[in-house]
């Protein structure tokens, strides 16, 4: 379990987390979604340790992690695919697929990971992961990263944003496989309803604070409804 | 050869060297050990300074392999090689030099290469150079190239300077003519105080002549680097340098281009970055489960594979 306790963090005088609860179970796919700004990034970087929290504190398994580093969260179980995929010069998938998993990975189980991603494991297997690639590609290879590493506690940053439609198909194939093989708590930060519809739990954020979390049978509807433009159309006319 | 001989010899050639069909080892100023074939001669310069390499017309798949070592604190030497390469030949030629200096003298090689590259001839040169010993001696190596490509020739340059090179000044110079190309790729990797200086001039003569210059370095602690290309297309040509580089620590990078279009129909490039390692890079392996010293290992020997 991973509880979030009163979690505050402002950047330039602007508050950018205000007070965040929230109690995360295992064997559940949640998803936070909101508006631009609100400060889902944030939250998800500061559970993987990228960001530290000005005041509150992080609890997993009833011990206090909020000032351990990435690489001892990471080696706790917590795995993270970035919103911007990083390009490396001179390694290769297979390399970071190697570095990803634990155990030593056969150039076979990295070609089925990469496959489940939806790319063609002969084709990308020895690529680099340069700027040669498309952000999709990158995309599903980070993706991909998160698959190898079988973490406990997964969290993808937007893993729609750059992905082409015939390829989101594929990703959501991925999460729900995900889902179904749950055996920890997948936190997806996403707009798309495809993956909203998948999750046992949506939080809904707005300036830095939970306004909701609930199954996603009572949230769903009201989301999608919500206004675009909180201050109405009429306003810009 | 004794035993530290032979771990530099393995070192910068990365095979059994005696096992190989064409070689010649120089081991502190002497030519040690020599053999060649029906395709491939090596003769002595007449004054001893070096060695003339003759590689007939049509020689397919030949691979020669000319490694110097150094061993002899002190020793200081400059060795003049000059490569024949005949017509539509195919070569590969392994060179480079090694030097073990425990004591407190300066070890310095200083290699002139010379390539007669003839038509439609092929050539691949892989140079590595590698120090190491615990003598405050310095390990200098100052190699240079000099290459003459002819019409539909190709020559590709391979130079690695991984460990312990105290001080380098590497100068190639290049002419090149119709449809010819040269690919160069460099890597090299500088700590401690060491310094290391790159210096390419080519120039374009040819129509449809190309020529692809790729830099890729490290530099730690206090070392520096400079890189200085100077391309100039007197033709129909294409030229593409690029100088990458990686700093730590207190070290410095300075890398000079210049491009000089002497033809309307020169297409010339020259890109250069130089910077620390991205912190997004780290931070993408530290959440895989690196320790920060460990993704940093990994991304520098990634950048100079």
């Amino acid at each position: 379990m991973l509880v979030l306790k009163d979690l505050c963090f402002k950047r330039d005088n602007k508050k950018i987390l205000d007070n965040v609860n929230l109690t995360l179970e295992e064997n559940k796919f949640y998803v936070i979604t909101g508006k631009n700004g609100s400060g889902k990034s944030t939250l998800a970087k500061i559970i993987m340790g990228i960001l530290k929290p000005d005041s509150g504190k992080i609890i997993l398994n009833g011990k206090d992690i909020t000032e351990t580093s990435v690489t001892e969260r990471a080696k706790m179980g917590i795995g993270f695919a970035f919103q911007q995929p990083v390009k490396f010069k001179g390694i290769t998938v297979f390399d970071l697929l190697k570095i990803s998993k634990t155990k030593e990975m056969t150039r076979k189980e990295a070609c089925s990971i990469l496959s489940r991603v939806g790319l063609c494991a002969l084709e990308y297997v020895d690529r680099e992961v340069n700027a040669s690639l498309s952000g999709g590609e990158l995309k599903r290879i980070e993706i991909a990263t998160l698959i190898a590493k079988k973490p406990v506690i997964s969290i993808f940053d937007e893993p729609e944003a750059g992905i082409d439609l015939w390829s989101f198909q594929s990703l959501i194939k991925v999460f729900k496989e995900i889902e179904s093989a749950n055996l920890g708590i997948t936190l997806v930060i996403s707009h798309q309803e495809k993956i909203l519809s998948i999750a046992d739990e949506i939080i809904l954020m707005n300036e830095g604070k939970i306004i909701k979390m609930a199954q996603k049978e009572n949230i769903l509807k009201d989301i999608l409804k919500e206004d675009k433009c909180p201050k109405g159309v009429d306003f810009c006319g | 050869m004794d035993r530290k001989e032979n771990e530099l010899l393995k070192v910068i050639s990365g095979v059994d060297v005696l096992k190989q069909e064409v070689y010649n080892i120089r081991i502190n100023g002497k030519s040690e050990k020599r053999k060649i074939n029906d395709y491939i001669d090596i003769k002595t310069k007449e004054d001893g300074k070096g060695l003339d390499i003759y590689v007939k017309e049509n020689t397919l798949f030949g691979v020669v392999h000319i490694p110097v070592i150094i061993t002899k604190s002190g020793l200081k030497e400059v060795v003049y090689n000059d490569f024949y390469i005949g017509k539509n030949a195919n070569v590969v030629i392994l060179a480079g030099c090694g030097i073990h200096n425990d004591k407190h003298l300066d070890s310095e090689h200083d290699g002139v290469h010379r390539f007669f590259i003839e038509e439609g001839a092929k050539v691949k040169y892989v140079e590595k150079h590698f120090g190491n010993g615990n003598g405050s001696g310095s390990k200098i190596l100052n190699p240079v190239t000099e290459i003459i490509l002819k019409k539909d020739a190709k020559m590709t340059l391979e130079s690695a300077q991984i460990e312990g090179v105290s001080s380098s000044n590497r100068v190639t110079k290049a002419t090149i003519y119709e449809n010819a190309t040269l690919v160069i790729g460099e890597k090299i990797l500088t700590s401690g105080n060491q310094v290391a200086k790159t210096d390419f001039f080519v120039k374009l003569e040819g129509e449809n002549s190309s020529c692809k210059v790729n830099s890729r370095s490290v530099a730690t602690e206090n070392s520096s680097q400079s890189f200085n290309s100077y391309v100039e297309g007197n033709n129909k040509s294409y030229a593409h340098v690029s100088c990458d580089a990686i700093i730590k620590d207190k070290s410095s990078v300075k890398a000079t281009p210049c491009i000089y279009a002497n033809h309307l129909d020169a297409n010339l490039i020259h890109e250069a970055t130089i910077g620390k390692i991205a912190g997004d890079q780290l931070i993408k392996l530290m959440s895989l489960g690196l320790t920060e010293k460990e993704a940093e290992k990994i991304i520098i020997d990634g950048f100079l594979k």
